[in-house]
């Protein structure tokens, strides 16, 4: 087979196993949700990667971008297909919700990426500790405007979503929400490793590795800022869509500083500047916060201490900044995904 | 048309007045010098020439175009470039992506293009990396395009970083010390170097250099400043009998 054709052909095959397994009953409700769970966090690794591994910013507001793509989403698609005290009737028939999904996720991606946006403009000026401060406080903001809108339920939350979901079944009926959260994570993997693989993108690296330089050597660098904050900003927010589906249930509760935390944790323990070391390590932290669930509260103390030693012995994360492909060489043989 | 036209140029710090009332104008082509005591400001005219600083007072021109405003990276695409006294290399890049990445302002293609890897973006950077591996070539460095620039010699970082600065096309190509650091072989290597880009390249070089074998060999004219201030410009032949700049800098012994 032509190296065109292989990673496509991979992705069909285990999509198509991983339906296959959940029709048959294999893989039951809890499976299905630690699989979902693991995929959103990967969409979340990733692009967080862009700015803290790729860009060298230290950016730890991610969970407040989450937060903007996951209510824009939740509203947009009670909205269009939900009846709602607020927003009324809805605007179209739920037989319309599966093809109308893509549109919802995509108004999660463009919001979170205007408010990241609002988070680049002051990262012109300032770097390192000060713009961690910056982005800190911009998801702080976030958190307590979600807070105090009513119209999103406040403190107390948002729902409705589910019935969205449960309409996309009704009318096929196949896991959706896995599948959806299969494509986001293609997509993201896609869409990034397109960008830092370009010469375009690589400025960004340049930026990371000096800034100065990179000034001189006419990488408009302010530009170069604003696209990978927009970038990693709107994956961020079109994780958030699909976990507000997901879960079924948005409160901004959800989005604390814990959560940008996590996310952090992730990006660290996989390697920064690595999309496969992203990937690994959301797949590992996943599987660990599930396992270690018996452990109850001293979870918490387990995890740290893990990672703990991880960066004892291993300060670069999992992967280094390399990607799968570097350590094993012979993989490039199979496959092109530029 | 002038190649640069720095007219009345000043930059003062809060108090310190680094850079005072300095003229120059370079039709193009030339091969000249900046020299003065450390601290004399001789950097600062660079980072000036760069768009690194706003000049407080006076005007740049390069090629006509008044920079003040612009950013760096605007300035870099009228053609000029430059190179730093402490190498400036992007470490964790090859060599080749060193100058790729040198020719974001004549990328031609968009973020959209990128992503979609558009029939513009493919031909684009195919052209782009052409290019690149022919001035590495050119240059005689083609063996080191796949190399990390940690991994070379001093020496040979400082050509690397020549020809990055000489990737982006410049008609006027400054070298802030291009000697600095550099034992007593590679220097004349580097004057050979220099000279030669010169010659093949059509741009204007200015150093800023404090090796007094190379600048003297070297450039048809000089300018020599302190405290900001030019004290003498002229011939290496009228610098080196000029007995302020003696006095200033260049010492009794020197030469």
């Amino acid at each position: 087979m032509s190296p065109r054709l292989t990673t496509p052909a991979a992705l069909c095959a285990l999509l198509l196993g991983l339906m296959a397994l959940t029709q048959s009953g294999i893989l039951g409700q809890y499976e299905q949700t630690i699989l979902s769970t693991m995929g959103i966090y990967m969409i979340l690794a990733a692009s967080l990667n862009l700015v803290n591994g790729y860009m060298g910013e230290f950016s730890c507001g991610h969970a407040g971008f989450m937060a903007v793509g996951a209510y824009t989403s939740s509203v947009v698609g009670v909205y269009l297909f939900v009846p709602d005290p607020f927003f009324g009737q809805p605007l179209l028939p739920m037989d319309l919700a599966y093809l109308a999904f893509p549109v919802i996720l995509a108004a999660g991606f463009a919001a979170a990426a205007l408010v990241g946006l609002l988070v680049a403009i002051p990262s012109f000026k300032t770097r390192g500790d000060y713009l961690a401060v910056i982005t800190l406080a911009a998801g702080y903001i976030v958190k307590s405007a979600l807070e105090n809108i009513d119209v999103v339920g406040g403190p107390r939350g948002f729902m409705g979503m589910k019935k969205v979901v449960i309409g996309m079944e009704e009318m096929i009926s196949i896991p959706w929400m896995l599948i959806w959260i299969f494509i986001g994570v293609v997509f993201t993997v896609w869409i990034l490793r397109r960008f830092v693989y370009s010469t375009y993108g690589k400025g960004v690296m340049a930026i990371h590795q000096d800034e100065v330089a990179a000034e001189i050597m006419s990488v408009n660098t302010n530009k170069m800022k604003l696209v990978a904050f927009m970038l990693s900003s709107g994956l961020a927010g079109l994780a958030g869509g699909l976990y507000a589906y997901l879960i079924g249930f948005v409160n901004p509760a959800s989005f604390t500083i814990l959560r940008s935390t996590e996310c952090l944790v992730m990006v660290y323990l996989g390697g920064m500047g690595s999309l496969t070391g992203s990937i690994l390590a959301a797949a590992i932290f996943t599987l660990l916060l599930e396992f270690l669930k018996p452990l109850e509260q001293l979870k918490w103390v387990a995890i740290p201490m893990l990672l703990i030693v991880l960066m004892q012995f291993r300060p670069e994360g999992l992967m280094g900044n390399r990607e799968l492909s570097d350590i094993f060489p012979k993989l490039k043989r199979f496959y092109r995904f530029k | 048309m002038a190649l640069l036209e720095i007219t009345n140029l000043t930059q003062r710090f809060g108090g310190l007045l680094a850079v005072n009332d300095l003229s120059v104008h370079l039709e193009g082509r030339e091969l000249c010098a900046l020299i003065g005591p450390n601290g004399a400001g001789k950097t600062t005219v660079f980072n000036l020439v760069s768009g690194f600083y706003q000049p407080s007072d006076g005007s740049i021109k390069i090629g006509g175009v008044d920079t003040r405003g612009m950013k760096p990276h605007q300035v870099t695409a009228l053609g000029v470039a430059r190179t730093f006294q402490n190498i400036r290399l992007w470490n964790d890049m090859t060599v080749l992506d060193n100058i790729k990445v040198s020719q974001h302002y004549r990328l031609g293609y968009s973020l959209m293009d990128s992503l979609m890897r558009t029939r513009r973006y493919i031909d684009r950077e195919a052209s782009i990396d052409r290019t690149a591996m022919e001035l590495l070539e050119f240059l005689g460095m083609r063996e080191l395009a796949n190399e990390f620039p940690p991994n070379l010699a001093y020496g040979t970082q400082r050509k690397v970083e020549i020809a990055r600065a000489l990737s982006i096309k410049p008609k006027l190509l400054l070298l802030d010390e291009p000697a600095a650091g550099l034992p007593s072989s590679d220097v004349v290597e580097l004057i050979k170097l220099i000279e030669w880009i010169h010659k093949e390249f059509d741009l204007a070089i200015w150093m800023i250099e404090h090796q007094m074998t190379v600048v003297m060999s070297l450039c048809q004219w000089i300018k020599v400043i302190d405290f900001g201030a030019t004290i003498a410009e002229g011939t290496p032949e009228d610098i080196r009998n000029n007995p302020v700049v003696i006095r200033a800098y260049l010492g009794d012994e020197n030469i």
